[in-house]
């Protein structure tokens, strides 16, 4: 059970049926929100273990995507490489309630450098 | 057997009764079989009151849509009647529903004003229909479907005439949809989400579906977005977001529902979506309990039957023996709609370590897909048979290995049974004369006899008995049959590989079957081809998406999620996933108001490379996707489109200066590069496309490395085929010599269709040549003039509906999410600390 405060990133309707749109992060990797065919929600870092290459822009295919830079399968669920590849992409917690995408604040703040004024 | 408001019986007659006294907030479903089942485990130990908000009995609420539907009449449906009430000393109150509890003094008072003390009290609200808060919801003629009442007002409409539409594609929305039909009204339904009932079905399911309902006549919108009700003084139609209007004079609202939780709410309980309750069914008030779609129990509320009697049993033990203890279990949907059987259970997400195995029988209608995760069945859909999912979901709900069973599963118990798990063994157990390929009527005995009369491959076995070679779907037994017959001697290799792995299809048998079965979208061929996947891979939906745009200009809708990000994104992705950008330079000529406005983009948005590419264009680098569109609307005021650097295209037209500048030029090559690019941009191909044309046998173009190269002459024009100066090089076949232009430009455009529609996707002209043989491109595009003009005739239809600069639609808003963020994080205020 995760417990912890929720981020509201927007409406599911927003993301494309076997896609996913970006959420910008400062200084940090963007947050890819998935949703599949049969409309799950998945977040991911925006960036494949293989080559950096941005997840959301790959082809979505059951609950995994295919990296658009060389082609590496990642599963959404867990965030690893499948087949013979090895890796694994950050997996932020994620829900949709009310139609509303819900991302873990928490999940993120362990994600991204700390902004600190000078 | 309506009752008009008031008593039913009288407290006042039961006024000397000791017992403690339950009363039921509810005369639904949930409520009286909490009472049936109290009254099971302990029939004298309450005296008992039940509050309906309506003025009738108890009836099946699932069963309204028969009486929609004109199945059944209200008599049929009603569960609990006056006879129940009197016999078990119920006092029931319909018609006059409650108004307040009052915890305090436990009394809940009614809308007419009785008060009636309680001992324990269970509230089984239910819920109520979402009725969207659009403009014109309150019109005389917008129903909801909840209700006896709702079904009357329905059935008045349909004896009115006219035409109905359902908002909402869910269950109830596409039963109160079937209901109207069969009454004769002409039904729209309009649904938000992309697929009707997304969540019971999967996308597959959905799919058939929607085209089974739109063959009984009814329209369906998905993706429809309602923006208010027409009408004035009663309904007269529905608009939609994007302008749509639909003419209506019932509009049926079946979006959804809320559990209904104002008394609960008012009197101070603790209350999220629903009622809260724990295990035992029991409220944070201890002598209040609630049960049925206006309880929430873990976080969760439910609207299905069959979790709803679980907490009847809870609640009934917590009111008679102790504690009750409800455990909500894995719940299944069975639905039929127009004689249409749809089955789900369970989770069909899919997800990480989830197996999908799928079955497709195009023939009967049948898709079956089971979710497997640690050799356990997770999840279940059925469509269009139905008969094994008891079986399915009873081996869900027990948790059990199924991986004995697995080679079988799919094909249900009697498989399972019959064969055991080895296929193969299943295969020889068969007797001869059972049926291997429906579609040509072959018995097993009769592939066995081709076999052992010669025929050891699969084509061979084809070409004899028919096995196998018509729909495929038997390909796994006949394959089977030829291992067993021949044993180590068969090769097993099939010559041509399946397209990949979702389906045992080759690319070629796809094509065929596309246009031989009319099939006009991906689900469609997903489900005539049996794929064993529920919506493909990266390999086959971006080939599948390119040969429906092939077989159906102009009408096939591209998939742009079926799309490789390049061609998404109308640029192409670097390493560092910023994009690159190449207008169209025509022939390869520019001019200053083109090159000041690439000068102007490389400053505006920093791009940190301009490079000139081997096709004669300019690429600037490092633009951010989202910056793209503003850099398309800046190019396209100078007159420049897409340059297509991207697609499995035409790249470019790269052209020498010819005849109007060089000493050596034969003909106008430049004129005719820019005419042929002009002819051929825009359109979609197997694989990225080339054309040259050098100005005399020079060949600076270098004409003789591209997919289509034009060598000028004195004479003419040599046209040549096939080249490539990638990975492996190789130089150009000649095809023929043309006197004129519009000779080269008709068989140019004749070998492009050639291309399109007999290259398997991702297949340069290079290997497709050496594939076919030049032979074979001559005989169609030189000897047969009539097929040839039949090839340039399609080419330039298809090439009325690709001509539009993808780059203006998106500066002007098409898409607009595939550029944009969802959102941006920021960082939050910083909270300083006062210095200590």
């Amino acid at each position: 059970m995760i417990t912890g405060d929720w981020l509201d990133v927007g409406y599911l309707a927003e993301i494309p049926l076997r896609g996913a749109r970006t959420i910008s992060v400062p200084g940090g990797d963007d947050i890819a929100v998935f949703r599949t065919g049969s409309d799950q929600v998945y977040a991911l870092v925006n960036r494949c273990p293989h080559g950096r290459g941005p997840l959301s822009e790959g082809i979505v295919h059951g609950s995994s995507v295919t990296c658009p830079l060389h082609n590496w399968v990642i599963s959404l669920a867990s965030g690893e490489a499948q087949g013979q590849d090895k890796g694994c992409t950050p997996t932020i917690p994620v829900k949709v309630s009310g139609g509303r995408v819900l991302i873990l604040r928490s999940a993120i703040v362990a994600l991204a450098p700390v902004a600190r004024a000078a | 057997m309506d009752f008009s408001a008031g008593w039913q019986g009288s407290g006042e007659e039961r006024s000397g009764d000791a017992r403690p006294h339950l009363v039921v907030i509810g005369n639904g479903m949930a409520g009286c079989r909490a009472v049936e089942e109290v009254l099971k485990r302990d029939p004298h130990r309450y005296r008992i009151t039940i509050f309906g908000a309506e003025p009738r009995v108890n009836y099946d609420r699932i069963m309204l849509s028969p009486v929609l539907a004109g199945e059944k009449s209200f008599d049929e449906i009603v569960l609990n009647d006056r006879a129940w009430y009197a016999a078990n000393n119920i006092s029931l109150v319909a018609g006059d529903p409650v108004a307040a509890i009052d915890r305090s003094r436990r009394v809940v008072t009614s809308a007419s004003g009785r008060s009636v003390a309680y001992d324990k009290l269970i509230i089984a609200t239910g819920s109520d229909p979402i009725m969207i808060p659009i403009p014109g919801r309150d019109l005389p003629g917008v129903v909801s479907f909840r209700d006896l009442d709702d079904v009357e007002a329905m059935v008045r409409a349909a004896q009115a005439g006219g035409d109905a539409v359902v908002i909402g594609g869910g269950l109830l929305g596409l039963e109160a949809a079937h209901g109207l039909t069969l009454r004769g009204m002409k039904v729209t339904v309009l649904h938000l989400m992309p697929t009707l009932m997304e969540r019971q079905l999967d996308e597959a399911a959905a799919w058939l579906l929607k085209t089974a309902l739109e063959g009984r006549g009814q329209t369906i919108f998905t993706g429809a977005d309602t923006a208010e009700i027409l009408g004035d003084g009663k309904v007269e139609g529905v608009r939609l977001k994007d302008g749509r209007e639909i003419p209506a004079t019932l509009v049926v609202m079946a979006v959804g529902i809320r559990p209904n939780i104002r008394l609960a709410a008012a009197a101070g309980l603790a209350v999220g979506r629903g009622i809260h309750v724990d295990d035992a069914m029991v409220t944070s008030d201890a002598d209040i309990l609630a049960v049925g779609e206006c309880a929430e129990h873990d976080g969760a509320c439910c609207g299905l039957v069959a979790p709803i009697w679980e907490m009847c049993r809870a609640l009934a033990d917590t009111l008679t023996t102790g504690a009750g203890t409800y455990r909500p279990t894995a719940t299944a949907t069975k639905l039929k709609v127009s004689g249409i059987d749809v089955y789900s259970a369970g989770d069909f997400s899919g997800g990480d370590g989830a197996e999908d195995i799928v079955l497709r029988d195009a023939a009967r209608g049948v898709y079956k897909r089971i979710v497997v995760r640690d050799a356990r069945i997770v999840g279940t859909v059925l469509y269009g048979d139905t008969a094994d999912g008891s079986w399915y979901f009873d081996l869900l709900k027990k948790g059990e290995d199924v991986s004995p069973l697995r080679a079988t599963l799919i094909h249900g118990p009697v498989a399972a049974g019959a064969g055991g798990g080895d296929p193969h063994a299943r295969l020889a157990a068969l007797p001869a004369e059972a049926e291997i390929c429906g579609c040509n009527g072959v018995s097993k005995g009769a592939v066995v006899a081709a076999v052992e009369g010669g025929a050891c491959t699969l084509d061979a076995v084809r070409g004899c008995s028919k096995a196998s070679a018509s729909c495929g779907s038997c390909t796994s037994l006949v394959e089977g049959l030829l291992a067993l017959t021949l044993g180590d001697a068969y090769a097993g290799e099939r010559g041509e590989k399946p397209m990949c792995k979702c389906t045992s299809f080759t690319h070629d048998d796809v094509r065929r079957e596309i246009i031989a079965q009319s099939l006009r979208a991906i689900p469609e061929v997903m489900q005539k081809l049996h794929w064993s996947t529920p919506d493909g891979c990266s390999s086959c939906r971006p080939a599948l998406n390119y040969y429906l745009l092939c077989a159906w200009p102009g009408e096939y809708q591209d998939d742009q999620q079926s799309r490789f990000v390049n061609e998404r994104m109308h640029a192409n992705i670097q390493k560092d996933g910023t994009y690159s950008v190449v207008p169209r330079m025509w022939g390869g000529i520019t001019n200053p108001r083109e090159l000041r406005a690439i000068a102007d983009v490389v400053e505006k948005y920093n791009a940190p490379l301009v490079k000139v590419t081997g096709g004669q264009r300019l690429d600037i680098f490092g633009i951010r996707k989202e910056d793209l569109p503003a850099v398309w609307a800046d190019l396209n005021a100078a007159g420049m489109v897409s340059g297509h650097a991207y697609g499995k295209s035409l790249r470019t037209v790269k052209t020498c200066v010819g005849s109007d500048w060089c000493r050596f030029g034969t003909q106008d090559s430049t004129g005719l590069g820019v005419k042929i690019e002009r002819m051929t941009w825009g359109s979609w191909m197997p694989h990225k496309f080339k054309i040259a044309v050098s100005g005399c046998p020079r060949n600076c173009a270098e004409a003789t490395i591209k997919d289509f190269g034009v060598v000028c002459v004195d004479s003419g024009y040599e046209l040549h085929i096939g080249g490539n100066g990638g990975i492996k090089v190789r130089a150009t076949d000649f095809l023929c010599r043309v006197a004129t232009e519009a000779e080269a430009m008709d068989h140019c455009a004749a070998f492009i269709q050639l291309y399109r529609e007999e290259a398997r996707y991702l297949e340069r002209t290079a290997p497709w040549i050496e594939r076919v043989g030049l032979a074979y491109l001559q005989s169609r595009l030189v000897d047969d003039e009539d097929g040839r003009r039949a090839l340039t005739e399609r080419f330039h239809v298809s090439q009325r509906f690709c001509q539009t600069d993808p780059w203006a639609e998106r500066a002007a808003g098409a898409h607009h999410e595939q550029h944009a963020p969802l959102g941006e994080l920021r960082p939050a205020p910083q909270i300083l600390e006062p210095a200590e």
